[in-house]
């Protein structure tokens, strides 16, 4: 059976050229870039090619690159270095619908002492920009809010966000997994302070990742040992990841304009098929700007899982906000905090795309999940009646 | 993805007796939309009234739910009601060649159901489960506010299912899975529980035949040994007996772990203490 892989939030096919362009640098040019000798040498000059290419999709400066082992540090990384930066200062403001890498930092910093504050969204997964104005002061000390959200995809808008946490001083972190090299950013006009990235988002391997710092933000690494990275990031340098992630964000920036056209005419199609097909269904975050890729769709009167394994049963590869999946009892946090209706929450599936979508991706899922939303209804005991499909 | 049995496979992909009885002499309902899970269950009767000649389910849930709805339907048709009333969830998940343990809510549901079928039909008290918006006449005080699980319902899962942990409790009946505000109720629901069960007093047999002291081995793995590893996440399997030589092999958690070979010597104590005291314990692969 071959794969309709519809589940690239999760994580994305390597890009063959990003593979050849790293496959060197395992068995051939292995050499440590620190090394004094040519043979390390010449991986540094490959690295530092690397840290340009990353630096150009975000438009950024090389310098204010350094490499990680994932979004999760990155963003680790950025909370802690704010609070070191300023000691005295003891409040962090976040989202309620941030990825756990930056809610489970917070939270447990909050058994520390720090007060966080976790900013509400609306039925659309927007943020009110009025809480955000209120809630942070002179005692905050970082405000990290995601790019994108990565169940829904609602983007947030960023520059504003950044204009205001400025105001009063604090340090501004986004995590923006999702959103590179599927949103134009420019960070050389931004009021961004620190981004994290991951490779495995973009069709690069797992096991790499960026944290952007601006030029003159203060930071205190979270790793130290060695003097790599200018020591902001200790230990040795994962060379083909690093040349991996810098090739793969030199083809993200060649395929932003495809992602906004191509894929996104995937999605909107997709999205209207099942909502044409499909009777009680809703678009979670279907109102607010979206992410190209994404779309989180909510299906009344059947479970997320039971949902997933029909799907996979036809190849189709998705995921969802659903509680059964995760192992917790309760819908996503994320469709939570949105207000998700109990009737539709336990039931929502995201469909995530990539350049490597096809058109004959979305007949499959058009032509397969229709039927299954069908039978799962017929055998559930709530409102039938209500349910035939158009 | 979940580690489901080819049999779950089965009856989730396949479910037999789906749909609705007309004329049925009992129903029972359990499970909201907000829980994320529920079940209706039919039930029709021989003339007599007496034994199940037909069940059929209609259920909103996961895989392992429907699986189980399936299973339960299964498992009861020709039993008397009586009969029918000893299936316990354990049986809904053997059926089944075994549930991941995060999912044994869902046998715990075809268990309930049954039940209030067979309550309503005899019209005695419903039993206290949870879903009060259903049975507001149900037994007992809401623990879990969230799914709205009775302190009555949690304590017979705890004893008949023999639960170690809150989050054991959590995975059979999804109480405390939600705000997780009540976990500290539910920890002192499992003292007040498995504390209560009487202890009896334990010593060692003067003389055991053979046939008694591998009967007695067992048994003192299932009480004392096994519910002390569970707590750990961990597991052990016995494997064989020769004479006094006791042959196990760790499971889950205690598989690979660093310590097991203390986890060895703890099993070898037990045994010692309360079987005979030549008994040695080998760990074995298997």
């Amino acid at each position: 059976m071959r794969e309709v892989y519809v589940d690239n939030n999760a994580t994305t096919k390597v890009d063959e050229a990003v593979f050849e362009e790293m496959r060197p640098y395992f068995c051939e040019l292995y050499g440590n870039p620190s090394s004094m000798h040519f043979f390390g040498g010449q991986v540094q000059k490959k690295i530092d090619e690397a840290r340009k290419r990353t630096a150009a999709l975000l438009g950024a400066l090389p310098e204010e690159i350094i490499f990680t082992a994932c979004g999760t540090e990155s963003n680790n990384s950025a909370i802690r270095s704010a609070l070191e930066i300023f000691p005295e200062k003891r409040h962090i403001v976040t989202t309620r619908v941030e990825h756990p890498a930056v809610l489970t930092p917070c939270r447990n910093l909050s058994k520390r002492g720090y007060r966080i504050t976790e900013l509400s969204v609306d039925g659309n997964g927007n943020l009110d920009l009025d809480e955000l104005r209120t809630v942070v002061d002179e005692d905050t000390a970082i405000v990290s809010i995601m790019y994108a959200n990565n169940e829904t995809g609602v983007v947030f808008p960023i520059e504003e966000i950044g204009a205001i946490v400025k105001e009063k001083g604090a340090l501004f972190h986004t995590d923006a997994v999702q959103a590179v090299g599927k949103i134009p950013m420019n960070m050389a006009n931004s009021t961004v302070d620190m981004l994290s990235l991951s490779g495995h988002k973009l069709h690069a391997p797992k096991g790499i990742g960026a944290l952007y710092i601006r030029k003159g933000v203060p930071f205190r690494p979270f790793m130290v040992g060695g003097h790599q990275e200018r020591s902001r990031r200790a230990g040795t340098e994962n060379s083909a990841g690093i040349i991996a992630l810098g090739k793969a964000c030199e083809l993200a920036g060649e395929f932003l304009n495809e992602e906004n056209t191509t894929v996104k005419t995937l999605r909107d199609r997709l999205e209207a098929e099942i909502l044409r097909l499909v009777s009680n269904v809703r678009v979670n975050g279907g109102g607010a700007v979206r992410l190209p890729n994404t779309t989180s769709v909510a299906f009344e009167f059947v479970e997320g899982e039971a949902i997933l394994l029909l799907l996979n049963e036809k190849g189709i590869c998705a995921s969802s906000g659903s509680a059964c999946t995760s192992g917790s009892l309760e819908p996503s946090h994320v469709l939570r905090a949105m207000g998700v209706p109990f009737t539709c929450a336990h039931g929502s599936i995201r469909f995530s795309l990539s350049r490597f979508s096809t058109e004959d991706h979305i007949d499959t899922i058009i032509k397969e999940l229709p039927p299954i939303i069908q039978r799962l209804r017929e055998m559930s005991p709530f409102g039938r009646e209500f349910l035939q499909n158009k | 993805m979940w580690d489901y049995t080819d049999k779950v496979r089965e009856h989730f992909l396949n479910p037999h007796n789906v749909g609705e009885i007309p004329d049925a002499d009992a129903v029972g309902e359990v499970g909201s939309l907000a829980c994320g899970d529920a079940l209706k269950l039919y039930l029709k009767l021989d003339e007599k009234k007496e034994r199940i000649v037909d069940a059929k389910f209609q259920t909103f849930g996961c895989a392992s739910a429907i699986a189980s709805s399936s299973a339960l339907t299964e498992i009861i048709k020709g039993r008397t009601l009586d009969e029918a009333l000893e299936v316990s969830n354990q049986e809904i998940a053997e059926f089944l060649g075994g549930l991941p343990e995060e999912k044994m809510h869902c046998s715990v549901m075809g268990q309930e159901a049954l039940e209030v079928a067979i309550a309503k039909y005899r019209g005695g008290p419903i039993p206290g489960h949870d879903h009060d918006h259903l049975h507001p006449e149900m037994e007992g005080e809401v623990v879990c506010k969230c799914f709205g699980i009775t302190d009555q319902f949690l304590k017979k899962v705890i004893k008949d299912n023999k639960l170690h942990t809150a989050e054991q409790v959590t995975h059979f009946t999804k109480a405390g899975g939600g705000c997780g505000g009540c976990v500290p109720k539910i920890t002192e629901l499992i003292a007040e529980v498995m504390g209560d069960q009487p202890k009896e007093e334990r010593k060692r047999p003067e003389k055991l035949t053979n046939l008694r002291k591998m009967q007695l081995i067992q048994d003192i793995l299932e009480k004392e040994v096994r519910p002390q590893l569970w707590a750990d996440g961990g597991d052990l399997e016995l494997i064989d007996i020769a004479g006094s030589t006791v042959q196990i092999a760790f499971r889950k958690a205690c598989a690979g772990c660093v310590s097991s070979g203390h986890t060895a010597k703890f099993v070898e104590q037990k045994l010692r203490e309360f079987v005979a005291e030549d008994i040695k314990v080998e760990e074995v692969e298997g």
